[in-house]
């Protein structure tokens, strides 16, 4: 469906590829449910690319009713994924924290949001999440 | 209870979005952490925060919010009103506390 850029630092700007997404997306008539969890993991992407990355690029590709969602930066990479992921941990700046972003709850959001989800990223190499969405069964819910 | 009805009740001085203030509020959500609110938050939910900056106006669009209220006295920044009303973005503030807002919500029957 397209690749979208995004500028690490900019947070300015912060969000507007999720809502293009978003728009194109809602075109679409997939399942509410899944437009929702789709958009929150993609947003969560984004942020993580402004926060930490010097550039990156948002990928969507949409078959029938599966979503994926390819994020890949230019950025530090991670050098302990396992602690990463876990809630609360975050190696954000100060300013970022002070906007109510960082707050370690990025890759949990995504995780919980997507069907499928895998990180792969090496310190200096930057980092590749790549995220696979189906709609779920009516009346269950994001998994904890 | 609307978005009007819910200013008029609290006192919340409307700063963008008139044209959808007659949406129904579904629920309330209190966070200045941008995550916890995508991650938590339903559609239509009011969103009570004190971080001023547009983000906050991109939060409310992208997970359907009915709207979003910046409490304590803050001012969001200009770019913010700017970004709210282009987008249509009920955006409000209030004097009281984000606790003191919140319960006042609750107390109207908005769960």
């Amino acid at each position: 469906m397209g690749t979208y850029p995004i500028l690490g630092g900019g947070f300015f700007l912060a969000g507007r590829a999720s809502g293009e997404i978003k728009r194109c997306l809602s075109e679409l008539s997939l399942p509410a449910e899944l437009l929702r969890r789709v958009v929150i993991a993609t947003y969560e992407a984004e942020m993580n690319i402004v926060i930490h990355a010097v550039s990156g690029e948002v990928s969507v590709s949409v078959d029938g009713e599966r979503v994926t969602v390819a994020a890949v930066d230019r950025g530090p990479g991670i050098a302990d994924i396992e602690r990463a992921m876990a809630p609360g941990f975050s190696t954000a700046s100060e300013k970022a924290r002070s906007l109510g972003f960082g707050a370690g709850m990025g890759l949990t959001n995504m995780r919980r949001c997507a069907d499928r989800f895998a990180i792969a990223s090496e310190p200096g190499q930057g980092t590749r999440v790549e995220m696979t969405f189906r709609p779920r069964t009516e009346g269950s819910k994001e998994e904890q | 209870m609307t978005v009007a009805e819910v200013a008029e009740a609290l006192g919340l001085e409307v700063l963008a979005g008139h044209q959808h203030l007659s949406r129904e509020v579904t629920g309330g959500s209190v966070s200045d952490l941008l995550s916890h609110v995508m991650g938590n938050a339903q559609p239509g939910n009011l969103w009570i925060t004190i971080q001023v900056h547009p983000n906050i106006v991109g939060v409310v669009e992208l997970i359907d919010l009915a709207g979003v209220v910046v409490a304590d006295g803050q001012a969001p920044e200009e770019a913010t009103i700017d970004k709210a009303r282009e987008q249509g973005i009920p955006l409000l503030t209030g004097k009281e506390t984000s606790y003191t807002l919140a319960g006042r919500l609750y107390e109207l029957g908005v769960r």
